[in-house]
Formats: C-alpha cells, structure tokens, sequence
C-alpha cells in the first residue's frame, strides 16, 4: 500500500474488510423491518459491511497514526492560530447534562446552557469592544455571511438598496469575496500599498455612495498592523459604508486593542482559532458574528437574552443572579444561519478556555503569541527574505522567491522538507501578493525550544537547497507517502469506493 | 496557562528581537489603544473550573428527564468505542489536510465518510460535509440555481421549519424566492399541482424532506418525479434523520438528484443544537457544483494509492467571489464520529437500530392513542415519529407533562398554527416501554379523562 | 514555443484565428504554462452571442482558476467537445487540438484592440 516497507500503517478501507453477520451487540437484535412497514417503502439492501469492533478500534487508531496534529507536533500555519486544545475543555462540553441536553428543552430546563451561552457572549463584547454577539453561525466564513446579511438588511431598512459594493483588500483571505458574491455584493478588491497595508488615499478612490461594506482585517494576513485603521473606519463611515472585522487575527491583539475602539461595526471570531475549539481535521468550527449597537436587531435567531432573577443571592456571581431564555421574536433579524440555536458544545469549550486566563490571561496569550512570531522572524531573516522587516504581530511573511531564482527551490519544496523534519508546513502561497510566499504563526503555547528547533530545521533546508537542491525538491522522503498526483486526482476523479 | 515562557525566555527573546519589553513590542496607535476595563470572568484553576462548569451542567435538568423530544436532533446510542477513537490527540487536533503526505490517515476516514453518504443515499457522489442539514438544504438549492439558471424554489412545508427558515435566510442574500408545497390531511407533502408548477420552468428545484417534519414518510409518484425531470427542475431530497437511510427506500430511488441531509444520529451528541453534521450527496452531473471540501483517491511520486483534497478549484480559496459557495472550515471531526458509528453498526447493527426504532414509536403510537383524548393527528407510514393531537392547546399540556418530569415532544403549534393541539414526539431504541408507561400515566391525568383498557 | 504566425492574440492570453467570417479561439502557451496541468474547462454555450473581450467561461487547474475571456465577438457555432475528456490537450497542444470554441464573427466584428505575434511576444517575455 505505501512505499515505506515498515509502514505498519497502513489500513484498507473500512469497506474492503469484514464479512456479513460479524455483528456488534450494540443494541438487542430486532424484528425484520417489513414487521413495520410495507416492503415498497424499505430498500431492497444495506451494503455496508460489518466488522467487529477490534477491527474497526484498529482500522481508526492505525489511521490516527498517519495523522499530524498540533498533538504531535508544531504547527507554525499562519492565519490559523494552531494552539495547544486543552483537554479540560472536552471534559467540560462531555459532561452529561451539557452533552445530552436537547436543543428544544424547555427554557427553564436549560438555564446552565444558556448561562453558558450568555457568559461567553459577554466576554466577546467586552474582549472585542461590540455591543452584542450572536453564537449563532457555524465557522468563520458562515459568519462572514451572516454579516454581510445584516450589512444588507440594515441598508435595506434604511431605504438605502443602492449600496452594492463590498471594498476587500487583495491580501484578504478568499472567504471574503466569496461571501460577499453569496450576497449579491460586487467585489472591489484594493491593491494594498507598498508597506502592505490599506492605504487610505488608495481607499477614499473607491468608496463612495455605493459602498455597502469594507472588510478587514487587522493585524493583516502578512502580520501587520493596519496602523491608520481609524482613519481608514472614518473615512468608510464618512461615505455611509460599514466596517467588517475579520476576527481570523484575533489572537494579535487580546487586552490590547479592541475592533470595536477601531470603528469596525461588525465582526467574526473563529473560536477554533484564538479560543481552542480543537480544529477536528477541519471542522467544526465556530463562528460567533458581533455588532455595535445600531445593528443588534439585525443579528440571526434565536438571541439569548437575561434579566435579573425576582430572588437573587447578592453573594453570587452576577450571572448566577439572572434568569435566560432564547428570544425568537426578532422581526428585523436576518434570520437563523444554521438548524439549531449554535455548536453549543463549543461554546462550553470556549468559555472554560476564558475561564482559564481571565481577562490577564487572555492579554498575556496575545502579548507571547507576538513575542514567538518576532522571535522567529528575526532568526528566520538571516537566511530567507521578509519582505516587511518590521515588528510583526501574531505572524509574518517570509518569500522563497531569491531561493528559487538561486536554486530552483520554492515554497513548496521548503513546506515539504519541513515535513520530513517532523513539523508541519507553513501556510503556503498566501497572500497572493508576497511569491513564494511561507506564512508563519507559532501561536503563544509553543516554547522556545520548539521554536529554535523549527528556526533550526528552516536554516538547515534552506542551506541544503543552496548546496544540494535535489534533496529538497525530492521532499517528503520520510513520510508514508511521498508528494501526491494532484491532477490525476481532479483529471480522473475517484471520490467513493464501489464494489467489484 | 497553557503558555510555557519562563521569565528567561521572555528575557532572551526580547533581547534577540531588539525591544524593551512586551508592552512595546505589542504597542499599537494611541487613537486605538484600549482604555477600558475588560469585563471578563476571573481566572480558575482546572479544578476550580469544572466546579463552575458542573455547577452549570445542573441547572440543565431537560438533559435528565424523560424525553420524547426529536424534530431534528435524536438520542440514539453512541457506542463509547466511538469517542475513545475519536479524541485520539491526532485526530482532535489535526488542521484541514491541506498537507496530504502527514494527513493520510483523516483523508482516507473522509474517503471512506463520503462513501457512506453515497451508499446511504444511492448517488454517486458526496461531499466531506457541510454545517448541518438546515445550511446542506440552502447549500443544494445554490447548486440547483447554477445548474439551471432558475431563480426561484419550491419547498415542502413539510420541511423541518428551520431548515426552510435557515433556506429563507440564504435566498434572501441571493434574492431568490421561495414558493411553497402545502401540507395534506394525512401529514404527507400535497402534490396534486406539482406538474402544473414545475412546467413553467420557474423553479430551480423542488425540496421534499422524507421522512418529513411529522415523522411520514413522504416520497413523490412517479407521475411527480416525471414532470420534474422533464421541465429540468432538480429535486432535492432532505433527510434530517439520516437512521431513515439504512431502513427506507434511498432518496435516488425516488428521483433526487442531490440529497441535502443531517448525521447527527449517526454518535454526534444532541448538545443543545450543536455541532452536527450535513451532508450533500448528487448524482455525476452536480460535481462541478458540489461545495466544500472533496477528497479523492491518486497515486504518489512512488506509484501508492494515497488520498488527497481534490478539485480545490471550485473552492473559495481559488475562485473567491466566483467560488459557488463560501464554506471553508466543515465539520470533519463530526464526520468522523459519523463515519465510526457506521463502521461500529455495520449493516446488521443500523437494521437493528432501525427495528427497534420502527417497534417503539409503534409501541408509542399504539399506547398513546388508546388513551381519551389522544389521537393520531395522521395516518401515514411513519418512521420514528408521531403527531399526537390532544385536543386542547398542546402548549399547556407540555407544560403540565414537565411538571411531572416528562418532556413530552415539541408543541407543532409553535411553527405550524393549524396544529396547535398537537405534539411532535420521537422513540428512538433508547425509549423504554417504561418510558412510554410513565408518559401515557401522566398524560392521562393531564388530558383529564381515564385510559381506556 | 514561439507564437504561431497566423495567429492573433489578446492581452488576456487568447489566441484567434480568423478564416474569413469563422474565428477559431483557444489559450496560449504562456497560459496554459501559467496554469499549470488543466483539468476542467467551462465553455460557452452553442448558439451564446459574445462580445468581444467579455468573460464568457473558466480554466481550472489544479491550483488556479482563470477566466476565458474571448478576443473577438461573435455567434458560438462550436466547441471543443474533446476538452471535457481529456483537458490535458490545452496543455499539450494548446494551438492546435487544445483550440476551445469557434465563433462565426458579428457584423463589424474587430480585430482592433489585439495583437500581432511579434507584439504577444513582448508582452511575456517582460
């Protein structure tokens, strides 16, 4: 199956093992269906195999072991905020009563859940400088969407249809725009400066009464911080337009600077990114979307509201003396984004990671996650271009260009090397404006000898790629598998098993 | 708590960067400068924390009662292989397998989720997830308007009602109207003027969820299935209790071109709502328009199959505004939970599951309507759930039942007016016939009248 | 590959040749080189009236998607119907069994606003 004779790895798939009637026990054996229903409504056959349970505890542990995760090593994926998950997070959101609790239990059944809900949207408020927030929405982009839903419907209460336009600047991660078209909005995207930031001279030519949203972020996806942010809001505001945060870089800034103080009026946070929502392969995620006052009626269904209990013990904790319950009756809402309330159990994972830091906690993480992309990115310059040689914040941007004019050698070939030295790649070939571009974000959970080593390994490969280019372009030589056929992979796609 | 730096290495590495101290490495503008006090919980020692996280998971007493509660998100048994397996650190902590040479193991579990889906659903291919059914649901509908340029939808009002609303929220962003199915006598989807509607040509896709909101089963004729194909209308079939799969006839069998459904039941905790897990499934045709992530089988440089993120051009990370769909992040590690539970089950195991379902909510059905004053508010084949009309306000009498520690089911009243007097209830294999005893002796008292023997 | 003579070209990288009122179109090498292996291209409907220079379908590749745009305005009369088996032929051969849609020329239809082969060639080799 792979190509490394000690590859004990390896599994079929879970199709091409076990026999019909090697059952479980999971539940009792049951009466024929057609006992229930006529045979014309049931389907003729189930082709799915069974297999005993050691074998499927095999089949997925041995899969496990052909995965990275942060578990396993580090991370430095810029703009994904690839930090340590702790682990009392998933015993908290494991708890019966949280993990069994049904979405349509009655309120006053479900007061811990909302309490949850409603201590964790206060904190953002208060972290991020918004008026109110909505759990709602399921992942960065979702929440992308949800508002510019409610940049829309917010015009559109205000007679003012003729807003058409989203500004985007072209260093902005591809969610943006893509949004933006699932509303019906034009893309304008704006050519960031030479220092890499929007330039306000450069904004003020594009926005005028058709501006419906700008959307930034801040620090930037190349690690910089937009210092004329709050000219650039004012400017935004002065046309009429809103200002979008995305929050993928909020980990940057925690007890430090708030979006709201910058003037944005709405935003996003990817709790699998700054909160530790673990990142699962890829999803779920997490996407709570946050307003300033003037748009709150505008945010998705349903919105947990609180009051003061009748009877409240004075000694305890403020949220401990409220009562809550879900308020669906939002006439101006856009509307729910997703089939229940939130990814509740996320939210447990989110607020105990807060509960952890308190709000010195959460100012040091960001403080220690700009100390390690420094730190790395001073070493790093010695031996591979940045293009801003300045204080980066969260992450920074490093080019293979000079090496692959010099050497052949590219970003990728630099992304794969790093593989077989036990780390995962960088962020590759984002932004586009930087070539060759490597992306780096250690995050603040990584100590400072993990960074050494990583600076260490970069260093050796890109020495080697001077000497020995072969070496690194032949990269990954010790993984299970070596460097895919991607256009086999699209040219002839097989996406499924079938039998026979 | 989770940053290691002593003060040494605080120390060294301001000193290789160049700058004083952390305050002025992180300074930003003065106009920007946070001011305010931050209004956020003090910190907690570990233990301390589950203190405060146990003291609120008992103010969840809904997680405890006796429950009939479904509409969307079912109590089905997790065999605790699934979660052993499943918060294994690599798995739990692994990013998006963009780098598929130390990922091959998540993709190759995605392989083998999408499979599934394709077996399940009887089409050819599926996509690694999506958020839930209510955004797989809108997500279809997208794929429909770009299949044929249509700018409005039909949808069943049997359709869960948060589905159709999430569905509303997105074709408000795209400025496509929604048209509706009405809801017949017998709790099934009336398409009498099915044919008449499609043959204009105006609807991008018809929407029929089976089994639908009420528990029915609820499939279109081959007289419906015809008219649709031939006025090039997609139909989407929706499954919010995806165990209907491994029972009923699949959504293919009956003319749906695309399947928009959730796999909650499939070991995904019912967690207040989330998070789930949806999926689309689409015959060949819709690949092109199919959104989020694919994972495809290849060869590597050494000539070994391996598996890979494939046709990524249609994503918004390489088209950006021309990208179909926005998704980025899915629901990966519930689809691995998904994907487990399946493999677990295996077919004699989801058949069994699914007996047991039929056989409890019969059970339910047949107990609760001997009671005075309980009828079935339908009549049509149901899967594992039943509309009970109690004749009186069901709100009220919900109420009461939770006052005697029983939820009993979800007021329809609440989404649908006409059936104010009645409650939505699901049996699953983990009611009881106890269960069902203790809810027929409450509703009994609470409906006011004796049982009948 | 040096441009082929007979040929005109677009600033986007297309290529047209016109034999009388028929236009024949297709990417050129540095585009297809630019892209990298094709594995999808989306092509304009048969009988779609274009205008010149309007985006009227998609390149993918691997990496990359680009908008095809057309250098001159027309009725489609024709597509390739080869691409969708086998995109691999724009990479290979993009003049010749790579071509992607014939058009039959508008009224008035222009060759203005494109270049010459000794002008493309300047233009990638900056």
């Amino acid at each position: 199956m792979s190509r490394l004779a000690s590859d004990h790895t390896a599994s079929p798939l879970i199709f091409e093992t076990g026999q019909d009637g090697r059952a479980n026990r999971y539940v009792p054996s049951g009466a024929p269906l057609t006992d229930f229903l006529p045979q014309d409504v049931l389907r003729s056959d189930l082709p799915l195999p069974d297999n005993s349970e050691l074998d499927v505890v095999r089949h997925f542990t041995r899969l496990s072991q052909r995965t990275f995760g942060i578990d396993v090593g580090f991370y430095p994926l810029g703009s994904c905020t690839m930090k340590y998950n702790p682990r009392v997070n998933d015993a908290m959101a494991n708890l019966p009563q949280i993990r069994d609790l049904h979405p349509y239990a009655p309120d006053e059944l479900a007061q811990g859940a909302l309490q949850i809900m409603w201590e964790l949207e206060r904190t953002f408020c208060s972290l991020f400088g918004m008026a109110a927030f909505s759990l709602n929405p399921s992942a960065g982009a979702h929440a992308e969407l949800a508002a510019l839903l409610i940049a829309k419907a917010y015009f559109k209460d205000r007679g003012e249809t003729e807003r058409d336009k989203v500004i985007v600047p072209d260093t902005a991660h591809g969610t943006n725009p893509a949004s933006a078209a699932m509303c019906g909005f034009k893309v304008i995207s704006l050519k960031s400066d030479e220092r890499g930031r929007v330039g306000v001279d450069e904004l003020k030519k594009v926005i005028g009464p058709d501006t419906a949203v700008c959307m930034m972020t801040n620090p930037n996806t190349l690690g910089l911080f937009e210092d004329h942010i709050h000219e650039i809001t004012k400017a935004v505001h002065d046309v009429g337009g809103l200002m979008y945060y995305d929050g993928a870089n909020a980990n940057a800034l925690m007890g430090n600077a708030r979006p709201g103080d910058m003037g944005f009026d709405l935003m996003h946070l990817n709790t699998h990114k700054t909160f530790t929502i673990p990142h699962g392969g890829g999803g779920a995620g997490h996407g709570p979307v946050g307003v300033a006052a003037h748009l709150v009626d505008f945010l998705p269904t349903p919105y947990v509201r609180a009051k003061k209990k009748a009877s409240v013990d004075t000694n305890a904790a403020p949220s401990d003396q409220m009562e809550f319950w879900l308020d669906f009756d939002r006439p101006k809402s856009i509307g729910p984004m997703r089939s229940f309330w939130s990814n509740f159990a996320h939210a447990v994972r989110a607020l105990a990671y807060i509960y952890a830091n308190g709000a010195e906690g959460l100012t040091k993480v960001s403080q220690l996650a700009v100390l390690n992309a420094n730190y790395i990115r001073v070493k790093v310059r010695e031996f591979l271009e940045t293009p801003y040689d300045e204080i980066c914040r969260h992450e920074f941007v490093a080019s293979a260009q000079e090496l692959k004019k010099e050497t052949g050698v590219r970003a990728l070939d630099i992304a794969k090397a790093l593989l077989d030295r036990g780390f995962m790649a960088p962020t590759m070939y984002f932004p586009l404006i930087v070539p060759e571009c490597l992306m780096i974000e250690p995050t603040e959970t990584e100590s400072k000898e993990t960074l050494d080593q990583f600076i260490e390994g970069l260093r050796e490969i890109v020495q080697t790629a001077k000497s020995n280019p072969d070496a690194i372009t032949a990269a990954p030589q010790y993984t299970v598998v070596g460097r895919l056929d991607e256009t086999r992979a699209a040219r002839q796609p097989d996406l499924r098993w079938s039998r026979g | 708590m989770y940053t290691p730096h002593t003060d040494k290495d605080i120390r060294e590495m301001l000193e290789a960067i160049g700058v004083p101290s952390l305050e002025k490495l992180v300074e930003v503008p003065e106009p920007v400068k946070l001011r305010e006090h931050l209004d956020v919980v003090p910190a907690l020692a570990e233990s301390e924390i589950a203190r405060r996280f146990e003291h609120f998971a008992k103010k969840n007493d809904g997680a405890s009662c006796v429950s009939f509660l479904g509409a969307g998100a079912y109590r089905h048994y997790s065999p605790p292989a699934i979660s052993v397996l499943a918060m294994r650190g690599e798995f739990l902590t692994a990013y998006t397998p963009y780098q598929a040479e130390v990922s091959q193991g998540y993709l190759q579990a995605i392989y083998e989720f999408q499979t599934y889906v394709c077996l399940l659903t009887g089409l050819d291919i599926a996509n690694a997830s999506v958020y839930d059914g209510a955004t797989a649901l809108a997500e279809g509908a997208i794929m429909a308007i770009n299949a044929n340029g249509r700018k409005k939808v039909l949808v069943s009002r049997a359709i869960h009602p948060n589905y159709r609303a999430v569905l509303k929220t997105y074709c408000d962003g795209l400025d496509v109207e929604i048209d509706e199915l009405a809801v017949r006598a017998d709790g099934t989807t009336d398409l009498s003027d099915v044919a008449a509607r499609v043959a204009t040509r105006a609807y991008a896709c018809v929407a029929l969820q089976s089994p639908n909101f009420f528990g029915n089963i609820d499939t279109p004729g081959v007289a419906a299935q015809q008219a649709i194909k031939e006025s090039g209308t997609v139909l989407i079939g929706v499954v919010a209790e995806a165990l209907a799969l491994a029972a009923l006839e699949t959504p293919a069998s009956w003319g749906a071109e695309i399947v928009a459904g959730e796999a909650q039941s499939f070991g995904v905790p019912v967690a207040y709502g989330g998070p789930y897990v949806g999926f689309i499934a689409s015959s060949k045709e819709h690949l092109r328009r199919i959104p989020g992530r694919l994972v495809g089988k290849t060869l590597d440089v050494h000539g070994n199959e391996a598996y890979v993120l494939t046709l990524q051009a249609r994503e918004q990370h390489i088209r950006r505004e021309r990208a179909t769909s926005n998704i980025c992040t899915n629901q990966a590690h519930c689809a691995l939970i998904a994907t487990m539970y399946l493999a677990l089950m295996g077919k004699t195991g989801l058949r069994d599951v699914a007996s047991a379902n039929l056989a409890r909510s019969r059970e339910l059905a047949t107990r609760v309507s001997s009671l005075r004053g309980c009828t079935l508010a339908f009549d049509a084949p149901f899967f594992n759930e039943i509309v009970v009309n109690v004749h009186q306000p069901a709100k009220d009498v919900l109420v009461k039942l939770q006052e005697r520690g029983i939820l009993g089911g979800v007021n329809l009243g609440r989404y649908y007016p006409e059936y104010a007097d009645c409650i939505l209830m699901a049996a699953t294999e983990l009611t009881s016939s106890a269960d069902i005893e203790a809810l027929c002796a409450a509703l009994e008292e609470v409906v006011n009248v004796p049982a009948r023997v | 590959m040096a441009q082929p003579a007979d040929l005109l070209y677009s600033k986007e990288h297309e290529w047209v040749k016109v034999d009388g009122q028929v236009a024949t179109i297709g990417i050129t090498d540095y585009a297809q080189n630019s892209l990298g292996d094709i594995v999808y291209v989306e092509l304009p409907k048969v009988g779609a009236k274009i205008a010149q220079f309007s985006s009227v379908g998609v390149v993918e590749s691997v990496k990359a998607v680009s908008d095809l745009f057309t250098p001159i305005g027309g009725e489609v009369t024709e597509v390739n119907a080869e691409l969708e088996n086998d995109p691999a032929v724009v990479n290979r051969d993009p003049y010749g069994g790579g071509w992607m849609f014939k058009l039959k020329l508008s009224d008035g239809a222009q060759t203005g606003g494109l270049l010459s082969p000794g002008d493309y060639d300047k233009l990638v080799s900056e």
